[in-house]
């Protein structure tokens, strides 16, 4: 099973990631979104940023969470790898998530084809079955 | 759902259900087949549900499926009762279009087109993750978003007369920069005085066909093949951050319950965060005007150092098409006031006698750009006093993508569209071939549809067609 799949949009781009748990999607639909702008698989892991995020539901919470990505490329010129250590938390009635985000420092030996605008609630879904699903529609 | 034909160009959603008022559709039957596929109607009524939504909620010819509000929506709310929403202006706040002219003709850069278009790819940055060439601080940033073009001039970008020929004036005195947060301060950072990725482009162009003559005089626009140069970008990554930072909080203070669509979050516009919002938004704007103002300095630096001069580069105008302002309209009869109006990937189309353009163009109406995708026609169409009525002073602002940018990469292949340019005469300079074969103009609506809807209807008539000599895409 893939870890994500691109459906079509006219205007933007659509996704879905899929995992075990809610963690594990949650980790897939990061490396989706960072497909759109870099070769995740290329860049090596020789930093590390650690994220912590909170939400008053689960799609604000995977919003959040995947701006980051945007964020730290924008600002800090950070390209996502990989990410670790992940754990999600619902505290009265608020989630939580924090996790270990892997990569490096933008130089020219990566190549970027893409920006995101923004990730968006657009179409999103968040599917627990006996696999998780979380599609997200991303303004590009 | 129940759409009513009101004339060749004209549809309507009658008033039902949850809806405040009814849903005006400036669109042919041709392109209203393609907006029934996806969601641009039912975000359309939507938007007609909102509290305090005055006359009509309007739909640009243009239109297609946005988040919340539809691309090529406007509506106006009402001050007391209405709202103010992020997804009624978008991600991209203040994208918008720039054109200047030039007292050049095609023949007069004929031997230095390759050259203009390779000088100007040079200094002004573009494309994805591209920073600026200074570094500023935060303080400097603030100043910028506080006081947009105005900051520019002052910083010896451009002329105070390229400020009269901007919307606003390129500067909404309401922006309150302190009320952004720091990570939108931190996007801003690198990216003043870059033209972006995506559908962001900088054309050299030349005027291709004049249809009212008075008016494009007024507008500096002489003659057939008449050398102009147009801007397309926005506010980059602060504005997309100013958007996300207030649908968050907007949820998290009012909640999302009874929302059909998350986008639609908003606030009341009497309300501290509503007003917050307006503060921010109003910063975004400006930094997008300072952005194209130094953009356009640069472009006539190049001018100035291939041809030996800039002379006669004035600016035509600069519009905005992804905003929310106040403006005084006739809202029912006898009843004009204030109003909230928003603009989302759309134009404004005042006609003669508006306070708010520029004296010069106060007898004619203002300029309204209206930019193709690649390689295809743009249009400067002339604002109309008809479009008030029509669709609170609005009109279209592009093309509008048709073909996802999957199956776009599927179908084309960047080399040739580059090589199909070469053949219709145009020079391309870009930063991606995926981004080349993305942006292939058969992915984008027939702009040429787009802009004679806006003609037949009234929401803007044609003044001239502008074609490329020379594309820079980021």
């Amino acid at each position: 099973m893939s870890r994500y799949r691109f459906l079509p949009h006219t205007a933007d781009a659509k996704f879905q990631a899929f995992g075990n748990t809610l963690e594990e999607s949650f980790v897939n639909a990061a490396l989706a979104t960072a497909s759109l702008m870099w070769d995740w698989e290329k860049i090596e892991k020789k930093k590390g940023h650690s994220a912590r995020v909170e939400g008053r539901d689960l799609k604000q919470l995977l919003v959040s969470f995947l701006e980051e990505i945007i964020y730290l490329m924008e600002s800090k010129r950070f390209l996502l790898a990989a990410v670790g250590g992940i754990q999600i938390e619902k505290k009265q009635g608020k989630y939580s998530l924090t996790a270990m985000f892997k990569g490096d420092q933008y130089s020219e030996k990566y190549t970027l084809f893409g920006d995101v605008k923004a990730i968006t609630y657009n179409e999103m879904v968040i599917e627990e079955n006996d696999r998780i699903m979380v599609q997200v529609v991303v303004d590009i | 759902m129940d759409i009513k034909r009101l004339s060749d160009y004209a549809w309507e959603i009658p008033k039902h259900g949850e809806m405040k008022v009814s849903t005006v559709i400036y669109i042919s039957s041709q392109l209203l087949e393609g907006v029934k596929r996806d969601k641009t109607l039912s975000q359309a009524r939507n938007v007609a549900c909102l509290r305090g939504i005055q006359r009509t909620a309007y739909v640009m010819p243009d239109a297609h499926q946005g988040y919340g509000f539809p691309i090529g929506g406007v509506a106006a709310f009402d001050l007391d009762e209405g709202i103010i929403s992020p997804g009624g202006v978008g991600y991209d706040i203040n994208c918008g279009v720039r054109l200047l002219k030039t007292d050049l003709n095609e023949e007069d850069i004929q031997a230095h087109r390759k050259q203009l278009l390779s000088e100007i790819f040079k200094q002004v940055p573009a494309g994805v993750g591209k920073g600026g060439t200074t570094r500023l601080s935060r303080q400097v940033l603030m100043d910028v978003c506080a006081k947009g073009a105005e900051w520019a001039v002052e910083n010896g970008y451009g002329t105070p007369e390229d400020l009269q020929r901007t919307e606003e004036n390129g500067r909404m005195k309401a922006a309150d920069p302190s009320q952004l947060s720091s990570r939108a301060l931190e996007r801003g950072i690198p990216q003043l005085g870059t033209l972006g990725a995506g559908n962001h482009f900088l054309e050299i162009q030349k005027v291709d066909e004049i249809y009212e003559k008075d008016v494009a005089e007024v507008f500096g626009i002489r003659t057939v093949g008449q050398i102009m140069v147009m801007i397309h970008c926005g506010s980059r990554g602060l504005g997309h951050q100013v958007a996300s930072d207030y649908i968050r909080l907007m949820e998290n203070t009012f909640g999302t319950k009874g929302l059909p669509d998350r986008e639609l979050i908003n606030a009341p516009i009497r309300s501290p965060l509503g007003q917050q919002y307006y503060k921010s938004m109003s910063a975004a704007v400006n930094f997008a005007f300072a952005n194209r103002q130094m953009i356009a300095h640069w472009v006539r630096q190049v001018f100035s150092r291939v041809l030996g001069s800039s002379k006669g580069m004035d600016q035509v105008y600069d519009v905005c098409h992804n905003v929310a302002k106040f403006e005084k309209h006739q809202v029912s009869e006898g009843e004009i006031k204030k109003v909230c109006i928003h603009r989302k990937g759309a134009t404004r189309s005042f006609g003669p006698g508006r306070e708010e353009i520029p004296e010069v163009y106060r007898s004619v109406g203002q300029p309204v750009i209206i930019p193709g995708s690649m390689g295809t026609s743009s249009y400067v169409l002339v604002g109309t006093k008809e479009a008030e009525k029509l669709s609170f002073a609005s009109t279209a602002h592009g093309a509008g993508r048709v073909m996802s940018r999957h199956e776009a990469l599927r179908r084309f292949r960047g080399e040739e569209i580059k090589q199909d340019l070469e053949r219709k005469g145009i020079e391309l300079r870009f930063t991606g071939w995926k981004g080349v074969a993305e942006e292939a103009s058969a992915a984008y609506k027939d702009v040429d549809e787009v802009v004679k809807i806006s003609h037949q209807v009234g929401l803007g008539r044609l003044v001239a067609r502008v074609v490329p000599v020379g594309v820079m895409k980021g």
